[in-house]
């Protein structure tokens, strides 16, 4: 088992997300990135038409994906490193064990990957006896308190600067207990000089990819912290973890795609590292690893290609949905409850670990639809949320109340003659019983929407049933 | 209303026929907001009709019942046939019947056919106040400082946002401000927020935070689903900040209770 989807109890999970006041606390912060987007985006006049052009690279290579998958392939192995498929998490796991097994490995430093996080590579390799070291400072942090990434870019947004004030003093004993840690920089610090020893000491580097380049043969990664080059350029092996839709054709279309990224992940014109490997040191390179290996991962996605959640597909973990999702601002990564949160997890997560399992995800949105207004490749991710919930009714998955709810209502709906006299009755009837109040602090069978707000009583007759009575006479 | 502003628009029939989609909440809850609708398109010199209705057929859509969606769709088609246009005071069921009907029909030739050509006849009423009719006057009064809601259906599926700000500067007495995150969704969105009644509450909380400290004494939206959400929230909190549809304000039809609100106690 990579790692324990708890998506089917959202619902709890909401629940205890939205009862934990520290969480909340750290949330409040999560506002700064809808900020800095906006304003980026404002200063870039053609990013609209950007947009459309990143969109465009990537449907033209999903559409040929096996053709760029093995342009890459061929310019990996020409370049002098390897390239493994990997069908699901299990074969990725042992692919990346083996290889650090017959290493000698003993050590791991890793890049931030999301893609490692969906294989639960970190309990592979800890089972195999080999240490993993998260590098990027929040994956670091999450990975001291046991905890999975909270957010796709910002691993460890749903913590506090004395959270992790907490999580260091207790990780690192041997520095000095007095030592002061009331600012962000000395963490940084702190992070930075335990991490140096780590670095130096590592046998492999596992970093994670943005983009595959199948012009090339290169992989390309960008981070804010620099850990990614040191986990890439100093061990003596550099795995690359990726899925298949990572590819692109050309550098060309990585520098417009890293436009579009950075702009609507952080709000930065470009991140402040952007990597690129390709194979292994050359005889005559200062530095770099001595072997060079790439894992493709598929687990689920070529069964994406050519249906209706393809677009998906598309998706450059640029986390801009998530940050501008209410649902996620609310109640933050962990409630979604398996690698990928907010709106790209919500279609991502049921096409990955099956509807049955996922499917509280896409149901839980309200249509808002400014994940889609946001995406640099113009996702239509409530349209797809909506493809799921229409899959799951197809299989009868959807709760019986709506069903036998919506089968009541769809007859009254669909009789408007009868729809007309029930609901003149029925809205008759409620104003009676608001007795003149307006509203209802409590009803029955509307408990999800009165325990939390009352609710508008009907002012009388239909508008209807008024305007026939008003107008028969003209009639 | 300005009636040199209203023959200044688009070219059009000079008394369009046009087919009030009143939305179910519209004709359950508050009918009020119907005839405000109705002199607001009378005013513009709209022919006002009432053909037999019921739902757009949304909550089946996203719930996933795409078979009873469509059925209610060509029911709602059927019945605005010999319209000239087909409006809502509603963004998110017009926008049902503007960009989600043609996707309904997609693949189905005939049905997709004229599920656009009812798409393309269909709006929601403020933009289409100004932006068919070519008004941008109206002849009302309303004492107080309001805030404004951008519903997101209206506001990302059809473009509402200018519009109401437009008619609402003309409005004689009010003072209109800026909500912090007027953009950022209410938390109502239809059964989600029953379905999901904590996680809607969450989100509506953080609503009406942003509504009192915008200090308006009225907040004003184009759709009565968000605004039973925010009003609701707003009276559950003892809040008396009042919610009310921009239709009733822009018709000068504001003078009974406002939403949730009761009649006045009778002064004995």
């Amino acid at each position: 088992m990579s790692v324990v989807a708890t998506s089917a109890k959202f619902k709890d999970n909401v629940h205890e997300a939205l009862t934990d006041a520290r969480l909340q606390g750290a949330l409040a912060f999560s506002g700064n990135f809808v900020i800095r987007r906006a304003a980026a985006v404002a200063r870039l006049p053609e990013f609209d038409a950007l947009r459309d052009s990143a969109r465009a690279i990537k449907d033209h290579t999903l559409a040929h994906l096996d053709l760029y998958l093995e342009a890459y392939e061929r310019k990996v192995r020409a370049s002098g490193g390897e390239v493994h498929y990997a069908q699901d998490a299990e074969e990725a796991r042992a692919i990346i064990v083996d290889l650090c097994k017959s290493m000698g490995a003993k050590s791991v430093t890793k890049g931030k990957s999301m893609i490692a996080e969906e294989i639960g590579l970190n309990h592979a390799l800890e089972a195999a006896g080999i240490e993993p070291v998260e590098t990027d400072l929040g994956e670091y942090i999450i990975q001291l308190r046991g905890e999975t990434p909270s957010h796709i870019l910002a691993p460890a947004i749903h913590l506090t600067a004395k959270d992790v004030e907490q999580e260091f003093r207790k990780a690192h004993r041997d520095l000095p207990a007095d030592r002061s840690l009331a600012e962000p920089e000395q963490l940084v610090a702190e992070a930075r000089q335990v991490l140096r020893a780590k670095f130096l000491a590592a046998d492999v580097g596992i970093t994670g990819a943005n983009f595959l380049i199948a012009e090339t043969g290169t992989s390309i990664i960008v981070t804010n912290e620099g850990n990614g080059d040191l986990t890439q350029i100093l061990p003596q092996a550099h795995i690359v973890i990726a899925s298949i839709e990572k590819v692109i054709p050309t550098l060309e279309d990585a520098a417009q795609l890293l436009r579009v990224l950075a702009r609507s992940a952080t709000g930065q014109d470009a991140s402040v590292y952007t990597t690129l490997s390709t194979g292994p040191r050359r005889p005559g390179d200062p530095d770099g690893p001595r072997a060079y290996h790439v894992v493709i991962l598929d687990n689920g996605r070529s069964t994406m290609l050519g249906g209706e959640f393809e677009h998906m597909l598309r998706c450059i973990r640029c986390g801009a949905c998530m940050n501008h999702c209410p649902v996620y601002q609310a109640v933050g990564g962990h409630a979604y409850g398996w690698v990928y949160p907010g709106p790209m997890g919500a279609v991502l997560t049921p096409s990955l670990i099956g509807v049955a399992e996922g499917g509280q995800l896409p149901n839980a949105s309200t249509f808002c639809g400014r994940c889609e207004e946001v995406c640099p490749v113009r996702i239509p991710l409530p349209g797809m949320m909506r493809h799921w919930r229409e899959r799951e009714f197809e299989r009868r998955l959807s709760p019986a109340p709506l069903r036998y709810g919506l089968g009541f209502w769809a007859f009254f709906a669909s009789h408007p003659a009868l729809y007309r006299l029930a609901t003149d009755l029925a809205a008759r009837a409620m104003r009676l019983a608001g007795r003149g109040k307006g509203r209802f602090s409590w009803l029955p069978f509307a408990g999800g929407w009165t325990r939390y707000r009352d609710l508008a009583a009907p002012q009388g007759a239909t508008f209807q049933s008024q305007w026939r009575a008003r107008s028969g006479a003209v009639r | 209303m300005n009636a040199t502003a209203a023959s200044s628009g688009p070219t059009r029939k000079s008394q369009p026929r046009v087919g009030l989609f009143v939305t179910c909440l519209v004709d359950i809850i508050r009918p009020s907001i119907g005839f405000a609708a109705v002199k607001l398109l009378e005013d513009a010199g709209c022919k006002v009709v009432v053909p037999e209705q019921t739902c757009c057929g949304q909550p089946a859509y996203n719930s996933g019942d795409r078979a009873t969606a469509k059925k209610l769709a060509r029911q709602a088609i059927g019945a605005f046939e010999d319209c000239d246009y087909v409006v809502a005071p509603s963004g998110s069921c017009g926008g049902m019947l503007i960009k989600h009907y043609p996707d309904l029909f997609a693949g189905e030739p005939d049905l997709a056919e004229r599920a656009e050509r009812f798409a393309e006849k269909s709006h929601e009423l403020i933009s289409f106040l100004v932006d068919v009719m070519g008004v941008d006057k109206v002849e009302a009064r309303y004492e107080g400082t309001v805030a404004y809601h951008d519903s997101c259906a209206g506001l990302r599926e059809l473009g509402v946002k200018t519009q109401p700000r437009r008619l609402l500067a003309g409005v004689e007495g009010l003072t209109l401000v800026e909500l912090g995150e007027a953009e950022t969704c209410c938390g109502f969105g239809g059964l989600f927020a029953t379905k999901y009644g904590e996680l809607s509450n969450a989100i509506v909380a953080r609503k009406a935070d942003d509504i009192r400290s915008a200090k308006a004494d009225t907040v004003l939206a184009g759709d009565l689903g968000c605004l039973m959400n925010m009003a609701g929230k707003l009276q559950r909190e003892g809040s008396a900040v009042k919610a009310r549809h921009v239709a009733e304000i822009l018709a000068g039809m504001a003078d009974g209770p406002a939403i949730g609100e009761g009649k006045p106690e009778p002064v004995r």
